[in-house]
């Protein structure tokens, strides 16, 4: 290699350390620009999807039935009723009865789930499966492990069930996506039971069980057992 | 015709040396037959995530030589009943599981608890085949798959709750699952734990019931969650979960272990005589 070559290559070279010098700041100063206008649709997404449920004035005000963590005993439910104007149609009750689940009780020891967790939709099929889509909070702030998780999927299994008899059963969506686990422990690939007396006959009143552990569940009568995988043939 | 006559012994040559070539390699491979059988086996799984089952220690009276560590494909004769437990410590890699505002780390004391069961099943004369060792994350289905690949195998997978009673411990069996109906005899991967669940809950009450007597506040009997990684193994299955990251101090879940430990170890011993194992691995019982 000449002389005139090897000054024309470390020529080259420098211009383009300078050239890159200059531009990988701005190109950094762009991707974080993206990145922050990304996370505000996305918020702002959030927040248009998380519109809270107009509660009607008009609807009837009855007593309704709602699952929060007992204070008595550990890992499990108890029921507390709360007077709520509800929706006759099923899916606007589901709504409004899982946002007062939400919500949460007076005392916030006895959430289930977490607090900025937020119910971004919920579709009620012909077959009875309501599908009930959350926000990832449901997932990412929820306590790990499996007595948690169980007892917040059981939470919105039985209180669908105390109060919308049209609910067979749930499947529960993370931003609209099926997940695996809830928080790594929970099976969420199923639908979980909710009712399986059928919608048609007059609902009774769940019974008020704030001594049962999770796990202890009838076969008649389980919120969260695993029913038909919705995704097996 | 001299000339044919030395190329046919040119020829003769090589194929009497391919022939003692053949002999000597036919009998390397024989000696190597019977020496494989005579070894103790390692787990069918070979994959990064499986450990090899580790030979009882001989200073026990109880656990037999390594010689009775058998594989499910060696040549001895099968044993009918459970040989096998499936240590899981859950979690692991970026996934730290529950984490304490202490910072405990769920990942790191499961995988530290389980060296302490599993020193205590092979006192009790169990092989023990864990699904990592170190701080590696396999998949559900990597972990179920080192479980299905044994014969006469339970599974416990080892957890800690973010709740719950301090100093308490509870067994899970998975939730009910759609029954089996395959008729070409295969269980389906999805639903594996589905012909188990009664040997599970009978496994997870014996644990308990040990836990139980160890750990006051503990429930009586076994509880029934929809645990996603029972739900693929083909084995007995239990998930054993201790409460909680939320102690201040390290030394309370430390002082759980050899408790839990020997609850696990003594209610695996207990459930062995109840436990037919079928005669190919991963079959319903």
């Amino acid at each position: 290699m000449t002389a005139r070559w090897k000054i024309l290559l470390i020529g080259g070279l420098v211009i383009a350390v300078v050239a890159a010098a200059i531009y990988f700041p701005i190109l950094r100063r762009r991707v974080k620009l993206a990145a922050k206008l990304q996370q505000q649709s996305e918020e702002q997404a959030r927040r248009e999807l998380a519109q809270p449920i107009a509660i009607n004035p008009g609807d009837p005000r009855v007593k309704a039935k709602l699952f929060w963590a007992s204070d008595a005993l550990d890992s499990t439910l108890a029921p507390a009723v709360v007077e709520l104007p509800l929706s006759n149609d099923p899916a606007l009750r589901s709504k409004q009865v899982l946002n007062t689940l939400l919500a949460g009780p007076v005392d916030a020891e006895l959430r289930t789930l977490p607090p900025d967790a937020v119910l971004l939709a919920f579709y009620l099929l012909p077959d009875g499966t309501g599908i009930a889509d959350f926000s990832e909070a449901l997932a990412t702030s929820i306590p790990s492990g499996i007595a948690s998780e169980q007892l917040a999927v059981d939470s919105i299994a039985r209180t669908l069930e105390a109060n919308v008899a049209q609910v067979q059963r749930v499947k529960i969506l993370i931003h609209g996506q099926e997940v695996e686990t809830l928080a790594g422990h929970l099976d969420l690939t199923g639908a979980f039971v909710v009712n399986t007396r059928p919608a048609s006959l007059p609902s009774k009143p769940a019974p008020s069980a704030p001594t049962r552990a999770p796990g202890m569940l009838t076969p008649e009568k389980a919120p969260g057992k695993l029913a038909q995988p919705e995704r097996k043939p | 015709m001299l000339l044919e006559v030395r190329n046919i012994a040119r020829i003769r040559v090589p194929v009497r040396t391919y022939f003692l070539f053949g002999m000597i390699a036919a009998i390397l491979t024989g000696a190597a037959i019977v020496y494989s059988s005579q070894t103790p086996a390692q787990g069918p799984q070979s994959g990064p995530n499986t450990q090899s089952p580790v030979p009882p220690p001989s200073a026990s009276p109880q656990s037999g030589p390594p010689e009775a560590a058998t594989s499910p494909f060696s040549a001895q004769p099968q044993r009918s009943g459970l040989n096998i437990v499936v240590l899981d410590p859950a979690h692991g890699g970026v996934d730290t599981g529950a984490r304490g505002t202490g910072g405990i780390r769920e990942s790191e004391i499961v995988l530290e608890l389980a060296l302490q069961v599993r020193r205590a099943l092979e006192l009790q004369g169990f092989q023990v085949v864990q699904t990592r060792q170190g701080n590696e994350n396999p998949s559900f289905d990597d972990r179920s798959a080192t479980a299905n690949a044994q014969r006469g195998a339970v599974f416990v997978t080892l957890h800690i709750s973010s709740t719950g009673l301090p100093g308490t411990a509870r067994v899970y069996v998975n939730a009910d699952l759609p029954p089996v109906a395959d008729s070409n005899g295969l269980i389906p991967w999805e639903r594996a734990q589905e012909p188990f669940l009664g040997l599970s809950r009978k496994f997870g009450d014996l644990v308990q019931g040990q836990l139980t007597q160890r750990f006051k506040g503990s429930p009586d009997g076994a509880q029934t969650a929809s645990v996603r990684q029972l739900r693929t193994t083909a084995a007995p299955a239990i998930a054993v979960e201790i409460s909680s990251v939320a102690v201040e101090n390290r030394a309370e879940l430390d002082r759980m272990g050899p408790g839990i430990a020997d609850a696990i170890a003594r209610g695996a011993a207990a459930f062995k005589p109840s436990y037919v194992v079928a005669s190919t691995p991963g079959a319903a019982p």
